[in-house]
């Protein structure tokens, strides 16, 4: 690895002096074991040329990601480590949001951090131990993603982090077979949707299916659900002023789509097929939710995109196979709100091995190696459908670029911690438990930090 | 395993920094002036002790109490908002109900269920094996006894088969299935049943050796003067086990106040059955409100004091009496 920090300065002679070589330029004196001084940088790391310069040095990362996902990401860096000589310490947690906050505040933060949630990331923004986003970054930023994903990633107008995966949330999962079989048409508008699911409870079977079970975030499920339904009953502009606190969180649109969330989740008539009654979505785990529609107890379930890993080995997940999803209808067919989540990567320190690793992360060229690799995607424009293996990622892909979708991040990740990873989801879990919505968005509203 | 190297390293030089700390220490101790030598003895054998529970014990108690009456991200000063809200909330006020209802109720039925089983297979034939039975609970984490238990509560639809051992009974005597943690507030009592299940095995244990080591001599006068088993247990056994029932109690009521495990494992402290060590934990690290956490830790250690204070003194006036 030591072999590569020579070739630096040539390639910015030969490349013309992009930001991050310049940077770099200056303070890499080191290894000097390259044979041939005059030789670019190395064979089969052309794309690397603006990275180059860090040689030897190496970048911690901390994430919520783990198990096969994480070695997904270590494989994904490969070609960079192999090419730059900058080592990455890849780290998922299992706790990652109570230990980042540990690790920061203890003096200990990582080089980088994965963070999820928008006002956790303000919250680390706020309390000045965000670097600012590098021009590097800035410039990926620009040119690769929308101006919604970049304000999810900005505070009080500055860049600080960059997206990187997304998903999408807005998606209905069903069985393409069984719904062949009985001749039910894939619905177009809300309205539709309310009919065929009367249409399979008439045949004496639950049409939905749901689990909001998720140990420490228990609930989030339903939020998604009122989130989802905020945009579609009330719209985005509602939506953004209900995200900033600037309508109360007991607001009649808000009460009004929430009780059209209830008219399916709480709805005895659709609910649990698989599992009972309402009530027993609470005790559902999300994993678990939408199973019933393998065994036919259940031909609805509104999930994310990434509950495409959650079905059992050997289930066909394609437009004819054993289950797929179509898009959560709007109010009609012309207005496509789309809720979604995703990733963003800040920086907690300022060196310059840092900043090329968060610039490499922000690159069209990174969207599409991690694409390749399989089961990931990301809202960058630069990403390639073609790279995109699963006819789910290729849907929500499509979906995310599609030009007449309006998307919104997942609201819960927006708000203060306290309301959006706390009230939020404990309310809406008491919703499902049976107090009323009124009741529940009072309580929420309460506890909105002053 | 480049991150490895480093930290064996690091373990390498903590131990041997450990051994040149000590080695100094007794040799300036050794060398100390024959006058005083005491002190300074006293001095520097107290000193680590001091010096590591004020840096782990003292200093973040202060900083905790400092905390308490800061706002999120401890940025601005706040005054008492943190107490107020932790008293006028509803979700807050629950909270500290929960907690009340469990320090009321755990320690009193767990010591005397304990009291009571220890009476009975007090010199009964097994009773070894009565006494594993009972104390095997205590054997096992909190967290694996709330997992137990969150089966034994498990709940299935009246028409699919029960996998949960409580509600099968409760079919079984044609009852319909009852959903033990998600309806309050009666799922709080169905969690304290896990506190007491493990703490009775503990309180058992302690006082069936108590009782064992009550004078034969006080027995048998009893006996002579013909008191019955009530008197015996009310006027000769309880009076002489009082010191162990004392700390009985005040050990299971401190384990209560922190009960933490068993909520967050089988609820999550969801369906109102958050308690303040769940709470506290939610509000410092997940959701960035430090300032209510550490006030809620504040509540907890005021909580705490006068049982420890309590103890404390029970404990000197017994000396006093030997």
């Amino acid at each position: 690895m030591t072999v590569l920090g020579r070739g630096s300065r040539a390639a910015a002679g030969l490349l013309g002096l992009t930001l991050a070589v310049a940077a770099c330029g200056t303070g890499d004196s080191s290894s000097n074991n390259v044979a041939d001084p005059d030789a670019s940088v190395p064979p089969g790391c052309e794309e690397y040329a603006d990275y180059q310069g860090n040689s030897g040095t190496s970048v911690s990362m901390y994430t919520s990601i783990r198990d096969i996902e994480a070695d997904r990401f270590v494989q994904s860096f490969e070609e960079f480590e192999k090419c730059t000589g900058i080592t990455i310490n890849y780290e998922g947690s299992g706790e990652f949001e109570a230990q980042l906050n540990v690790k920061v505040q203890g003096g200990n933060a990582p080089d980088l951090a994965f963070i999820p949630q928008p006002g956790l990331l303000q919250r680390f923004v706020e309390a000045g131990e965000v670097v600012e986003a590098p021009e590097g970054v800035q410039a990926n930023v620009d040119e690769h993603w929308s101006e919604a994903w970049k304000g999810y990633g900005s505070v009080d107008g500055t860049l600080y982090a960059a997206p990187m995966g997304a998903n999408v949330k807005s998606y209905v999962w069903y069985s393409p077979k069984s719904f062949t079989e009985a001749g039910y048409e894939i619905p177009t508008t809300f309205d539709e949707l309310i009919e065929l699911s009367d249409t399979i409870a008439a045949t004496g079977k639950k049409p939905w299916c749901a689990g909001i079970e998720s140990g420490d975030a228990t609930g989030w499920v339903t939020t998604d659900w009122t989130e989802d339904l905020v945009l579609r009953d009330a719209g985005v502009d509602v939506y953004d002023q209900w995200v900033a606190h600037e309508i109360p969180f007991n607001d009649p649109a808000i009460v009004s789509a929430v009780d059209k969330a209830g008219s399916i989740l709480k709805n005895e008539q659709y609910m649990n097929g698989g599992y009972g009654d309402v009530r027993s979505i609470a005790t559902t785990s999300f994993q678990d939710g939408g199973l019933p529609i393998l065994t036919g107890d259940c031909s609805l379930h509104r999930q994310a995109s990434f509950y495409a890993n959650q079905w059992p080995e050997g289930t066909v997940v394609a437009e004819d196979g054993d289950v797929f999803a179509f898009y959560f209808p709007g109010e009609n067919a012309d207005e496509k709100p789309v809720l979604g989540g995703g990733e963003f990567v800040a920086a907690f320190n300022d060196r310059p091995e840092v900043a090329a690793v968060q610039t490499y992360l922000a690159s069209d060229e990174y969207a599409n190696t991690k694409a390749e690799i399989g089961d990931w995607i990301s809202a960058n424009t630069g990403l390639d459908v073609a790279n995109v293996a699963n006819p789910i990622d290729k849907l929500s892909v499509e979906t995310l670029q599609d030009p007449s979708a309006e998307f919104r991040f997942d609201a819960s990740d927006l708000m203060p911690a306290a309301v959006g990873a706390g009230s939020f989801w404990q309310g809406m879990t008491e919703w499902i438990n049976g107090k009323s919505t009124t009741e529940i968005l009072d309580q929420i509203e309460a506890s909105y930090p002053k | 395993m480049n991150s490895t190297q480093p930290k064996l390293l690091m373990l390498f030089y903590g131990v041997v920094a450990f051994f040149a700390v000590v080695g100094i220490l007794l040799l300036v101790v050794d060398k100390a002036p024959k006058r005083g030598r005491e002190k300074v003895q006293l001095f520097a054998f107290l000193a680590p002790a001091v010096v590591l529970l004020a840096v782990g014990l003292l200093i973040p108690a202060i900083r905790t109490f400092v905390l308490s009456f800061k706002g999120p991200g401890s940025f601005d000063w706040v005054g008492i908002e943190n107490y107020t809200w932790m008293l006028t909330t509803p979700s807050a006020q629950r909270i500290l109900l929960n907690t009340a209802v469990w320090v009321l109720l755990v320690p009193a039925l767990a010591t005397s269920i304990g009291l009571l089983y220890a009476i009975v297979i007090d010199k009964a034939r097994g009773e070894a094996l009565a006494k594993a039975l009972v104390f095997m609970p205590m054997a096992i984490s909190l967290v694996g006894a709330s997992i137990i238990w969150k089966l034994v509560y498990a709940v299935r639809p009246a028409e699919q088969n029960q996998i949960g051992v409580a509600n099968q009974l409760l079919v079984m005597i044609g009852f319909e299935p009852y959903r033990f943690l998600q309806d309050p507030p009666w799922n709080t009592a169905f969690l304290i049943v896990i506190m007491i299940w493990i703490q009775a095995g503990f309180a058992m244990v302690i006082l069936s050796a108590a009782i064992k080591a009550v004078s034969a001599d006080v027995i048998e006068a009893a006996r002579l003067d013909g008191v019955n088993a009530w008197q015996m247990f009310r006027n000769v056994t309880l009076p002489s086990i009082r010191p162990a029932v004392v700390v009985v109690m005040v050990t299971i009521s401190i384990a209560t106040l922190k009960a933490f495990d068993i909520v967050r494992t089988t609820t999550g402290g969801q369906f109102q059955t958050g308690v303040v060590a769940t709470e506290l934990y939610d509000q410092a690290f997940r959701f960035g409100e430090e300032g209510k956490g550490s006030a809620l830790a504040v509540l907890l250690f005021v909580l705490v004091l006068p049982i420890v204070i309590y103890q404390v003194r029970v404990l000197r006036s017994q000396k006093e009496l030997r």
